[in-house]
């Protein structure tokens, strides 16, 4: 994050919408664009450097930030008042640069629906994984469940629609594709999406000194792995090891 | 779970579904997708707690209507419960809805559904010797995040409890006839995407009426009514998810919100529960019919003001006197200490 000395005066003014009397929406647009996701992440960085006395919790998504406020603390027009001022002073997010490097394990026993997603998109299954691992990966958000993670820059070949009907819980570690959009989704959940690969990481781990891996704004490759390499890798991020690889910009 | 045979123990002798471990949430995590949890209705929660002199926000029993029958072992418990209208019985006997005790070794205290009400909350003077995940000991069982080993209080639990040290609450009944709140209106803010519909359907929305369904749990409670229509289709980018937010999916049948929500969610929210309605739309039995009433942010936060004035006042807790009970049995259970000499 970069502070400006010229006025942003050529980006929009965000909306301010209520989630109630206690979260406030500021929505810099409503489609998934690096763009407005740098703006919701430059938002949510001033204010965890600097939290108005009131304030909660501040959670980023795709293209709004949503902060959590104790109404009887701070009121409402001064938290947009302040939030206005924050966001005319921000100019540029670049993010601290963290790229990850996720193993994911393609083999058929795990990657459930590779077969059926290539068939839906005319694609061979070595074309999936090959498309699937040569992309870089933006981290739009982080929710639905803990430490899942959902990524923009799916190759074109590889967006497809989500399931008309859900299909049975996926497991953790799932790797999925749908909506035009990956996922990385740690617990075992019913999805509408496509499960085309697994990691044996753990994106989050209670006893781990970081419970959490990624947070929104890093960049993410998958490495393809073998199914005997994923047994193993497993293991070792059942003992709690990091078994991604991290590294800078 | 198991606790050492010398401690002071809340035993469960029989639990039904839907018992919980709940403090005040799991807070600071949304960001990473973690649920808060807490009490489905905050407002009960904390009474019990303040009436056996814990902090509002301390780990208490939630009891679903399933109910729950507890003993305490190698020591004697002061406990309260509050919230709902739950039948209630000590040894066999009758007790008031909501109340302050001391539960001696051996002694069994049921809980069972009663005339109104989905939760009460059993709060036990102390704390529990239970490991907490990032922080709380509130349960979300959809993740395994807190509670026993992550799951609900089941049969043969044994819950130790760490002596408070502060002097012991006195027994009675618990004056709050504040927890008895009408169902029939439930205030709401509008928004956040309540321009995702036509100004008839936000009236169809308003006028109802709503059912509480059958199909309902503490992550979210399922609405019958009139079905409601998206003027600008039922997909949008995934956004955060307040507590008590109400989301029309494409079937136009709203779901509000409750405690165990997930993070954040791609359907439009018509509007949102205010913080102090949602306890009570939490305590409705299924069948039970309502409206929504649209309110300002301004008269949201003066009812929340107006909560949090009962909640300052302190909890009163009169001497359970023979219109309660019969003296034989107060005289049997020390209950009236200092009333009857």
């Amino acid at each position: 994050m970069t502070l400006s000395s010229d006025p942003a005066s050529a980006l929009p003014e965000p909306g301010f919408l209520d989630a109630g009397e206690a979260a406030l929406v500021v929505q810099f647009g409503e489609t998934v664009d690096p763009g407005i996701n740098d703006r919701v992440l430059a938002l949510d960085a001033a204010l965890r450097a600097d939290p108005p006395a009131g304030t909660r919790e501040f959670v980023p998504t795709y293209r709004s930030l949503m902060i959590h406020y104790d109404p009887l603390q701070i009121d409402r027009e001064a938290l947009v008042a302040r939030v206005r001022l924050m966001t005319a002073n921000v100019a540029e997010w670049r993010g601290e640069g963290t790229i990850w490097t996720l193993p994911c394990c393609y083999d058929p026993a795990l990657a459930e629906d590779l077969d059926e997603a290539a068939q839906i998109l005319k694609l061979a299954r070595d074309e999936m994984v090959g498309l699937h691992t040569k992309a870089t990966y933006r981290v739009y958000m982080c929710g639905f469940t803990p430490g899942q993670t959902y990524l923009g820059g799916v190759p074109e070949p590889l967006k497809i629609s989500r399931r008309p009907t859900p299909r049975p819980p996926h497991p953790a570690g799932a790797v999925l594709i749908g909506g035009g959009l990956c996922t990385v989704a740690p617990f075992v959940m019913p999805t509408g999406w496509y499960v085309i690969g697994q990691t044996p990481e753990r994106l989050y781990a209670a006893e781990r000194k970081d419970a959490f891996l990624i947070q929104a704004g890093d960049l993410l490759r998958f490495e393809p792995i073998d199914l005997v390499t994923f047994r193993d890798l497993e293991q070792r991020a059942a003992s709690g090891e990091v078994v991604a690889r991290k590294s800078a910009a | 779970m198991t606790a050492p045979a010398t401690e002071a123990t809340l035993r469960i002798l029989s639990a039904g579904p839907g018992v919980t471990l709940q403090d005040a949430g799991r807070h600071g995590y949304l960001r990473f997708g973690v649920t808060a949890a807490g009490p489905m209705d905050s407002l009960a929660h904390a009474a019990a707690n303040l009436a056996v002199g814990n902090q509002p926000g301390a780990t208490a029993l939630e009891v679903s209507v399933g109910g729950i029958e507890v003993t305490a072992e190698a020591a004697s418990l002061h406990i309260a419960v509050a919230g709902g209208e739950f039948a209630l019985s000590l040894d066999g006997r009758p007790l008031p809805p909501a109340v302050v005790l001391r539960l001696d070794e051996g002694a069994v205290l049921k809980i069972r559904a009663g005339a109104k009400g989905s939760w009460c909350y059993l709060a036990i003077a102390g704390q529990l010797n239970v490991p907490k995940v990032l922080g709380s000991h509130a349960t979300h069982t959809r993740t395994g995040f807190g509670g026993v080993d992550g799951r609900a209080i089941v049969t043969g639990d044994r819950l130790g409890i760490e002596p408070s040290g502060s002097p012991a609450p006195s027994p009675g009944a618990i004056v709050a006839p504040w927890l008895d709140r009408p169902i029939s209106t439930i205030r709401v803010v509008l928004g956040p995407q309540h321009d995702y519909f036509a100004d008839d359907q936000i009236a169809a929305f308003l006028a109802g009426p709503w059912t509480a369904s059958a199909k309902g749990d503490r992550m979210a409670c399922f609405l019958d009514g009139p079905r409601l229509t998206h003027a600008r289709g039922y997909n949008i980018v995934s956004d955060g998810i307040a507590l008590g937010a109400i989301q029309v999916p494409g079937d136009g049948r709203p779901i509000v919100l409750m405690a165990d929500r997930q993070s954040t969610g791609g359907y439009p929210k018509i509007a949102t529960v205010i913080g102090p309605d949602l306890s009570r739309l939490a305590q409705a039995r299924p069948g039970t019919i309502f409206r929504f009433a649209a309110v300002s942010i301004g008269q949201a936060v003066a009812a929340r003001r107006e909560e949090a004035a009962l909640l300052a006042r302190g909890i009163v807790v009169e001497p359970l006197v023979r219109t309660h009970l019969s003296s034989e049995f107060l005289l049997g259970l020390n209950l009236i200490d200092g009333v009857v000499g």
